[in-house]
C-alpha cells in the first residue's frame, strides 16, 4: 500500500467532511498514514524469510522509553488494554516508588460497571511484579515470595516471553455491554512468546502446553499442530522487547473447552493471598457461574521496573471478568450488591497488597439520575478508558473509614430509571455459517464499522480447522456493496491431519458500513478413527480474531463543550485519538457429513454380503465364454459328409 | 450362481418364470396391499421408545406459572394486531424487548406466481419479528426455535401470547444452554422461508428479504405452536414436512412423553389412539391413521411451519391445540408446561437428534413401522415390473416368426439370450460385446409397427417406472407407493391386443391426475369430512394448483415429477395400447 493511495483516499474521505472538522481530521488521518506505513512495513519485516531486527537482551535499556516511540510500540503491539485506571491514577505512585521499591509488590482491584441493559460487569484484577530474571542463564530463581512458584518454574524452563491464557465461558455480547476491558474468547485460548534463543520451539509449546494443563486443570494438552497457528501480524508482545519474528509465537484457540469450578481453583491458588483475605473472598464460585459471562485470564510479560525503564520486572497479571445477568438473579428488584453478586461483602483488604481499590463506573450517572449508589464515597477519578472517558467512584480498602462502622463494605446500586440501550460500539463483528446440506458451506463474517465518518482499518485472524477445506478462491471482501481489497492478506494453506487454515487480512473499514467476508468451504469426511465420541454434535470453529485501533468517542467529540480547555481540545491528543481494541467473534459449530455410528456391524455384513455375492455372480457372468452348442450328427449324416469331403463337395 | 450360467438349468428357471409371470405378479400385486393393510395391525409394529439418552432418563420439573397471564397477553397481541391491520410489529419489539431479548425484523415480500385462491394473497410483504433469548454462558454455537404464526383473522393469538408468556419465563431461568429463538412470522409458511433463508442466508426460491441482523449459530430442533382458543381438549401433533420429510422419531416421542406425564390428550393426525386393537374398529382406525399419514407425506406439502425446517436438518415439529365438543379440557398453564418440559429437554441434548429412526410411519402415536418393515409392500409392488420385463425380454429373445422379415443377417443367437434371468445391463453388455443381438439393433433400427416394436417400448416403459418408482419411494415412501399402486396394474397388463376402449378408460381411470383425485376424495373420507363430487372436483384443482405454488414458493419436488417424469411414463403406456 503507497503512502499515496492512501493519503489520496484519505483525501476523498475528507470531502465529505465539514470544513469545521477538517483541520482535526486531517491530523488524526496523517497520524493514522503514518502509523498504517510503519507498522505495515514491520509486518512485512516479519512475514519475510530472515527477521532482520537484532535480537536485544530483555534486561538492558530498552530504548522505547522514549515517549514517541514507545507509543508507536504500543501501536503495533496491541497497546495496553488492561488496567483502565491505574496508569491515569497513580502515575506519581509509581514513579516516586521506582528507585527503592521492594523486588515484588502486589496490587488488586475490582471495577463495577453498571449496564444500561441492567446488568451489572464486574471485572477483578490482580497485579503481582516482581523484578526478577527469570530468563537469565545459570542463575536459578529458588526463592519465591509472592510470585506463584509453580508459573516461575515453567517460564524459566520453557524460556517464555510472554504468555497469555483466558479460559471463557460464555460469548461478550458487545452489543449489549460494550468493550470489555480484557476481550477473550469463547473457550481456552493461549498465546506465547517464547525468548528468542529457543531452538526448537514446537517441542517447547508442547511441553508447555502440557505442563499448563496440569496448572489450570484444564484440556489445554488437546492443543497441537493441528489447531496451532503463527500470526504474523496480529498478536504483538504486549510487554517490553520489539520482538516480530513470529517463529517465536504460538497461538491456539479451544473453542470448545468448558469453564468451571476446577479450573477457578488452581486459579485463585495463585493469588497472593489466596481467596482467604482482600477482593479474593469475593471469588465463590456458586456465584461467579450463576452469570451470563465467566471469564478469567492470566498474562504474564515483562514491563519496565521504574519510568526510566533501566530495568525489567515481570508482571503477572490475573483477571476475571464475570457479568450478571439482572433477570435470573431474580424477585424483580432492580438492585445489585456486593452480597447479592457474591454473596459476601468485603471487611480487609489482602494484607500482602500494596493497594487495593474498588472502583464503580458513574459516568452515566452524574446527579445520580440512574441509580442511587452507597455508602457514598468522596473520592472520584476519570480516566480515559478504551477511547471514552469514564467517571469512577473509589473504594479505598487499605484505608479502614472505608468499611465504615459495620466495618465491611457492602456496594449497594439500586437502579432508578429504565434501562436502556447502550451506545452502540465503534466496532464489532459477527460471524455465521451460510447453507445447508453437509457438502459445501460458507463462513460470513460481518465487521461493523459504527463511526459516523472515521475509515479504520483492521485487522483479521481467521484459523480455520483442515477438516473444513476452504475454497481460497472464493474469498470476497465487501463493504458498501463493493469489493474492497485488503491491503495485506497472509495466508498458510492447512495440511490433512496436520495443520489448520491460517488467514490474516487488513482491511480498510469504510465509515459507518459493514463489511463482510466470505469464503467457501468443503466438508472433508474424516476417517472413522477421527470422529470425536458425540459426532452429531458438530465440529468447532474457533473465533476469528479483529484488532483494530478503533478512533475513539473522545476524539469525535471535536466540538466539545465538556470542561476541557480550549487551548487543548484543537488537536486530538495521541493518546486519546485512537485505541486498541481486540474483537472476537462467536465460534462456529459445523456438521460434517457422520456415518451411523451405531449400526457398523450391520453395515459390514451388509456390505461383504453384497459385494461378496453380486462380485462373484457378475464375475462369472461377464467373464464366460459362451459357445453355441453342436448338436451330436447321426452316424449316416457323419458318413456322408466325410465322402463329400473327399469329393469336394460342400457338407450337409 | 451357477444356477445362472448354466444354460440348461437358467433355461429352466427362465421358463418357470415367463410361464407363472401372471400368477406371480397378481400374487405379488395382493400380498403388497395385503402387507401394507397389514402395517397398521398393532402386534406387527413396534412400540415407540426413546432413543436419544440425553432426553430420556433425564428428569425435568415444569413449572410454568403463568398461562393466564399468556393469555392476557395473547388478547393484548389480537388488539394490536387488529389496530395494525396486520403484524404489531412495534408492539411485539417492545414486548419482546421488555421480556430481555434481543430483538430483531425481517422484512420480505414475494409475488406469486399466480393468485393464491385459498388464501386470497398474490402479492405477499410482511415482517417477521424474532427475539433471542441468550443462554448465560454459552457461546452462541446452538440455538432451538419456538414459533408461532401470526395469521391474519382472528386465530392463533392465544399462541403468541403463550410464546410470549414462555420467553418471560425461560428468561428468568439460568439453566439454559442453547439460545433459545421466539419467532412470530408473519404469512405462515412464506414467512417462515423467508426467515430460514435469511438465517442460513441462501435464497433457493426467489424470496426478497433483508439480511437478519442476529444469529445463534446452528438451530438444533424447533417447534411450531399453533393454538387459536383458551383452552384446548387435546394437542396434534403434526411431523409431514417438506416433500414428506419426517423429523426424527425422538421428537414425537419427546411430545408423546410429556403428553402422557402432564395428561394431556394428544392425538395424530387428528386421531385418538385406541386401546382395542383386536377389534375390527380398532384396526380400521389405525388404518385410517395411517392412511392420512401416508396421504399428507405423499403430497409432499409442509403441513405446518415446521415443514420448512427439515431441509435445514433441523427436526421440527408442529403442535396444534385442537377445542372440540369433548368435556375435559386443559388449559394454557398446562400447555405452557408441555412446552416447557420439551424445551428444557431439548435442552439437555448434547448433540442433534440423530439415534431414532428418520422413516416411518404411525398408526398411533405410541406405535410406528420403520423403513424395514414397510419397504417390502412397495418391494412387491416393483417386482411385478422387474418380472413383467423379465417376460418380455425373454419374449423378444426367442426367436420368432419375426426373424423372417428381412433383418436375415441377424442369426438369433440362442444361448445368451434364451434364458436372460439377471439384470438387463449385463444384456446389453454382452450384446454389445457380441454385437449380433436383433433386440439391440430393433431399438433403434427396426421395430416400428410390428409386434417387437411395442415389446420394446413397453420394455423400456417398464424399466423406467421401476427405477422411478424405486428413487421416488427411497425418497417419500408414500408417495412411491401411491403410484405404484395405481400404476403398477396398467404398465403391468397393457397391450395393443385389449380392447380399446375398455383399457383407454381404465387407463384414464388409473392415471397420476385421477390418482390425486381419488387421493383427495380418500382423504376428506379419512379426516371424517366428507364431499360431494363437485366439491371433490374444486378441491382437486385446489390441490394441483398448490402443488404448483409449492413448487415455486418452496421447491416443493411433486409437481416436477408427477409432470416431468411420471406422465410422460404414463404416455408411454398410452402408447403401447394405441400401438399400430
Amino acid at each position: 500500500m503507497g503512502l499515496g493511495q492512501t493519503l489520496c483516499a484519505c483525501l476523498k474521505g475528507l470531502n465529505v467532511i465539514a470544513l469545521r472538522k477538517a483541520c482535526a481530521v486531517l491530523m488524526v488521518v496523517l497520524v493514522q498514514i503514518l502509523r498504517s506505513h510503519w507498522s505495515l512495513r514491520r509486518l512485512s519485516l516479519g512475514g519475510g524469510a530472515e527477521d532482520v531486527e537484532k535480537p536485544n537482551d530483555v534486561t538492558g535499556p530498552v530504548s522505547s522509553s522514549e515517549p514517541g516511540q514507545s507509543e508507536s510500540a504500543a501501536v503495533s503491539s496491541g497497546g495496553p488494554v488492561a488496567a483502565p485506571v491505574s496508569e491515569a491514577d497513580e502515575p506519581a505512585e509509581a514513579a516516586a516508588g521506582g528507585a527503592v521499591s521492594p523486588p515484588d509488590q502486589c496490587d488488586e482491584e475490582l471495577v463495577l460497571r453498571p449496564l444500561r441493559s441492567g446488568d451489572i460487569y464486574a471485572s477483578f484484577q490482580f497485579r503481582t511484579q516482581w523484578d526478577t530474571d527469570f530468563l537469565h542463564h545459570g542463575k536459578k530463581v529458588s526463592h519465591y515470595r509472592l510470585f506463584p512458584k509453580s508459573l516461575g518454574q515453567v517460564l524459566s524452563k520453557f524460556s517464555v516471553r510472554e504468555l497469555h491464557i483466558s479460559f471463557t465461558q460464555g460469548y461478550w455480547r458487545t452489543m449489549q455491554w460494550g468493550q470489555p476491558f480484557i476481550p477473550s474468547p469463547p473457550g481456552a485460548e493461549l498465546w506465547v512468546w517464547f525468548h528468542n534463543t529457543v531452538e526448537d520451539v514446537d517441542g517447547n509449546w508442547k511441553e508447555l502446553v502440557n505442563v499448563l494443563s496440569g496448572i489450570f486443570c484444564a484440556s489445554l494438552n488437546f492443543i497441537d499442530s493441528t489447531n496451532t497457528v503463527q500470526p504474523s501480524a496480529s498478536f504483538k508482545p504486549l510487554g517490553l522487547g520489539n520482538v516480530t519474528d513470529h517463529r517465536f509465537l504460538r497461538y491456539a484457540t479451544l473453542p470448545r473447552e468448558i469453564v468451571c469450578t476446577e479450573n477457578l481453583t488452581p486459579w485463585k491458588k495463585l493469588l497472593p493471598c489466596g481467596s482467604k483475605a482482600g477482593l479474593a473472598v469475593l471469588l465463590k464460585s456458586e456465584k461467579l457461574f450463576h452469570s451470563s459471562f465467566h471469564s478469567q485470564a492470566v498474562h504474564i510479560r515483562p514491563v519496565c521496573k521504574d519510568w526510566q525503564c533501566t530495568s525489567t520486572a515481570w508482571e503477572l497479571r490475573q483477571t476475571l471478568n464475570v457479568v450478571f445477568d439482572i433477570y435470573t438473579s431474580g424477585q424483580g428488584k432492580k438492585e445489585w450488591s456486593l452480597f447479592k453478586m457474591f454473596s459476601r461483602t468485603l471487611t480487609e483488604a489482602c494484607p500482602l497488597a500494596s493497594s487495593s481499590k474498588v472502583y464503580v463506573d458513574v459516568t452515566d450517572n452524574p446527579e445520580g439520575e440512574l441509580f442511587d449508589l452507597s455508602p457514598v464515597t468522596p473520592l472520584l477519578s476519570t480516566a480515559v478508558v478504551l477511547g471514552d472517558r469514564r467517571t469512577y467512584s473509589v473504594y479505598d480498602l487499605t484505608k479502614k473509614e472505608t468499611f465504615g462502622q459495620l466495618r465491611s463494605l457492602n456496594l449497594v446500586l439500586r437502579w432508578k430509571g429504565e434501562s436502556g440501550d447502550m451506545l452502540r460500539p465503534l466496532l464489532h463483528a459477527e460471524r455465521y455459517v451460510a447453507g445447508f446440506g453437509l457438502q459445501t458451506g460458507e463462513i460470513h463474517t460481518l465487521i461493523y464499522n459504527n463511526h459516523p465518518y472515521r475509515a479504520f482499518p483492521v485487522l483479521l485472524l481467521d484459523s480455520v480447522p483442515w477438516y473444513l477445506r476452504l475454497y481460497i478462491h472464493t474469498l470476497t471482501v465487501t463493504s458498501k456493496t463493493r469489493e474492497n481489497k485488503p491491503s495485506y492478506i497472509h495466508y498458510q494453506p492447512s495440511k490433512d491431519r496436520l495443520r489448520p487454515h491460517l488467514l490474516e487480512m487488513l482491511v480498510q473499514l469504510p465509515p459507518h458500513s459493514v463489511t463482510e467476508v466470505t469464503v467457501q468451504f468443503e466438508r472433508a469426511l474424516l476417517k472413522w478413527t477421527e470422529y470425536t465420541p458425540d459426532p452429531n454434535h458438530g465440529f468447532y470453529v474457533g473465533s476469528s480474531v479483529i484488532s483494530a485501533l478503533v478512533p475513539s468517542v473522545v476524539a469525535m467529540d471535536t466540538n466539545s463543550t465538556q470542561e476541557r480547555p480550549l487551548f487543548s481540545s484543537f488537536f486530538p491528543t495521541k493518546e486519546e485519538s485512537s485505541y486498541f481494541v481486540r474483537v472476537y467473534t462467536e465460534p462456529l459449530l459445523v456438521n460434517l457429513p457422520t456415518p451411523d455410528f451405531s449400526m457398523p456391524y450391520n453395515v459390514i455384513c451388509l456390505t461383504c454380503t453384497v459385494v461378496a455375492v453380486g462380485y462373484g455372480s457378475f464375475y462369472n457372468l461377464l467373464t464366460r465364454t459362451f459357445q453355441v452348442e453342436e448338436p451330436s450328427q447321426s452316424l449316416a449324416k457323419r458318413l456322408a459328409n466325410v465322402i463329400r469331403r473327399i469329393r469336394g463337395v460342400p457338407l450337409l | 450362481m451357477g444356477l445362472l450360467s448354466d444354460p440348461n438349468r437358467r433355461k429352466a428357471l427362465t421358463t418357470l418364470l415367463t410361464r407363472l409371470n401372471t400368477p406371480i405378479c397378481v400374487v405379488c400385486y395382493l400380498a403388497g396391499i395385503a402387507w401394507f393393510m397389514g402395517l397398521a395391525f398393532e402386534p406387527f409394529t413396534l412400540r415407540t421408545y426413546m432413543s436419544e439418552n440425553a432426553m430420556g432418563s433425564t428428569m425435568v420439573e415444569e413449572r410454568f406459572p403463568a398461562g393466564e397471564r399468556a393469555l392476557a397477553t395473547g388478547r393484548e397481541f389480537a388488539g394490536h394486531k387488529r389496530k395494525a391491520g396486520g403484524m404489531p410489529v412495534d408492539w411485539l419489539v417492545k414486548t419482546m424487548q421488555d421480556r430481555g431479548l434481543e430483538v430483531f425484523t425481517q422484512s420480505f415480500s414475494r409475488t406469486l406466481p399466480f393468485p393464491d385462491e385459498n388464501k386470497e394473497r398474490y402479492m405477499v410483504r410482511g415482517i417477521n419479528v424474532y427475539g433471542i433469548l441468550r443462554a448465560p454462558r454459552a457461546p452462541r454455537t446452538e440455538a432451538l426455535v419456538l414459533s408461532a404464526p401470526c395469521s391474519p383473522d382472528n386465530s392463533n393469538n392465544q399462541a403468541v401470547g403463550l410464546l410470549l408468556g414462555l420467553a418471560q419465563y425461560f428468561r428468568n431461568q439460568i439453566y439454559w444452554a442453547k439460545d433459545i429463538i421466539f419467532l412470530v412470522n408473519e404469512h405462515d409458511l412464506i414467512g417462515m422461508q423467508a426467515w430460514l433463508e435469511g438465517y442460513h442466508h441462501t435464497n433457493i426460491s426467489g424470496m426478497d428479504y433483508t439480511p437478519l441482523q442476529g444469529r445463534a449459530g446452528s438451530i438444533q430442533a424447533a417447534l411450531s405452536l399453533e393454538l387459536s382458543s383458551d383452552v384446548i381438549t387435546s394437542l396434534d401433533l403434526i411431523l409431514e414436512g417438506l416433500n414428506g420429510q419426517l423429523p426424527n422419531l425422538d421428537l414425537a416421542n419427546l411430545f408423546h412423553a410429556f403428553c402422557q406425564k402432564i395428561g394431556v390428550m394428544c392425538t395424530i393426525q387428528g386421531k385418538l389412539q385406541r386401546s382395542d386393537w383386536d377389534t375390527a374398529e380398532g384396526y380400521t382406525h389405525a388404518v385410517q391413521t395411517m392412511m392420512l399419514m401416508v396421504l399428507k407425506q405423499a403430497s409432499g406439502r409442509p403441513w405446518g411451519d415446521h415443514g420448512l425446517f427439515l431441509r435445514y436438518h433441523i427436526e421440527a415439529a408442529t403442535v396444534r391445540g385442537v377445542n372440540s365438543f369433548r368435556q375435559y379440557k386443559t388449559d394454557t398453564t398446562t400447555v405452557g408446561r408441555l412446552l416447557e418440559g420439551m424445551f428444557r429437554k431439548l435442552n439437555n441434548l448434547l448433540e442433534r437428534l440423530h439415534q431414532s429412526y428418520f422413516f416411518y410411519l404411525m398408526p398411533s402415536l405410541s406405535r410406528f413401522v420403520s423403513i424395514g418393515y414397510y419397504m417390502p409392500a412397495f418391494g412387491l409392488l416393483a417386482t411385478i415390473l422387474l418380472l413383467r420385463a423379465l417376460d418380455l425380454w425373454v419374449q423378444l429373445g426367442t426367436p420368432t416368426e419375426v426373424t423372417e422379415d428381412g433383418v436375415g443377417e441377424v442369426e438369433p443367437v440362442s444361448i445368451n439370450n434364451q434364458g436372460s434371468f439377471d439384470s438387463p445391463l449385463t444384456h446389453i453388455y454382452i450384446d454389445l460385446y457380441s454385437k449380433r443381438h436383433s433386440t439391440f439393433q430393433m431399438l433403434f433400427i427396426s421395430g416400428e409397427g410390428t409386434e417387437q416394436g411395442w415389446r420394446v417400448l413397453k420394455l423400456v416403459a417398464l424399466l423406467y417406472l421401476a427405477v422411478l418408482l424405486g428413487c421416488t419411494a427411497l425418497i417419500n415412501f408414500s408417495l412411491g407407493f401411491i403410484l405404484a399402486i395405481t400404476l403398477v396394474p396398467v404398465a403391468a397388463c397393457v397391450t395393443p391386443h385389449l380392447p380399446k376402449a375398455v383399457s383407454a378408460l381404465a387407463m384414464v381411470l388409473l392415471s397420476p391426475g385421477c390418482t390425486i383425485l381419488y387421493c383427495v376424495f380418500i382423504f376428506q373420507e379419512l379426516q371424517e369430512a366428507p364431499v360431494s363430487l363437485s366439491e371433490g372436483w374444486m378441491l382437486f384443482l385446489s390441490v394441483i394448483s398448490q402443488g404448483i405454488l409449492d413448487h415455486s414458493l418452496f421447491g416443493s419436488l411433486v409437481y416436477p415429477l408427477l409432470a416431468l417424469l411420471v406422465y410422460p411414463c404414463w404416455l408411454l403406456l398410452w402408447n403401447i395400447l394405441f400401438w399400430k
